[in-house]
């Protein structure tokens, strides 16, 4: 389940990197590496747990699924969080630039 | 346990590799392309240590997330050891063990992801130099 969170966030993040491309100015990208790192990681340990458990993998019981779901909307919601403080000390906009100075008359 | 600090481990490799390399790339060579136009244009080809920052931002975005899976576990430990499988010898040796298997296998798959993010875009320059080539009669 976190798994599967993470990859429909790393879609959802590209699908929107890759219609505001080539202007960068939300920081889009560092976005899709968060998601799309953690998806090949999380790939790898399905593929261990895969392994080991069988078919069984696919059935997982309702709490642990529940656990995992919750999991992965964590793990979304750091990785907003990340983006989003990286966003604003980059500050691509000069948003934050303008809040702190005021022009002389 | 703690398979996230083999990819974390090559992740600073490849943060160090990108900014040497960054600082002794020499700017590249014009080549003529064809990107979105009708009329092809002269550009450079992204850089290497620019294409290393991919494989960079992939290590540190896994990383980052594996790491806070393991916190969730319970795994990661603010306080020292900080892996709570090494208070233990059992649990360590089991520790090592998930890094030299899971771990490892992590940091090559994200390896052999980026080769392949490398081969595509060698390919997409090779057909945009390739377009903007003039026909011969």
């Amino acid at each position: 389940m976190t798994l599967l969170i993470t990859v429909f966030a790393a879609v959802i993040a590209t699908v929107a990197w890759y219609k505001h491309a080539p202007e960068s100015q939300m920081k889009l990208g560092i976005l899709c590496w968060l998601f799309w790192g953690a998806s090949l990681m999380w790939l790898v340990d399905a593929i261990f747990e895969y392994a080991e458990l069988g078919a069984e993998y696919f059935t997982p019981a309702p709490a642990d699924m529940l656990n995992d779901a919750f999991l992965g909307l964590s793990a979304v919601a750091l990785a907003l969080v990340i983006w989003l403080v990286i966003l604003l000390i980059k500050d691509p906009k000069g948003v934050i630039k303008n809040m702190l100075f005021k022009k002389k008359k | 346990m703690a398979c996230f600090l083999v990819p974390a481990t090559e992740a600073i490799i490849t943060t160090i590799a990108a900014k040497v390399l960054e600082k002794k790339e020499r700017e590249q060579d014009a080549v003529r392309v064809k990107l979105e136009g009708v009329a092809p244009v002269e550009a450079t080809k992204l850089p290497f240590s620019k294409k290393l920052k991919w494989l960079n931002g992939l290590l540190w975005g896994g990383s980052a997330l594996l790491a806070f899976e393991h916190v969730w576990h319970g795994e990661v430990t603010p306080w020292f050891p900080f892996l709570t499988a090494a208070a233990d010898k059992a649990d360590a040796a089991e520790m090592l063990h998930e890094m030299a298997t899971a771990g490892v296998s992590m940091a090559v798959l994200v390896t052999a992801v980026w080769l392949v993010m490398l081969g595509v875009s060698a390919l997409i320059e090779k057909r945009a130099i390739k377009q903007a080539a003039p026909v011969k009669i």
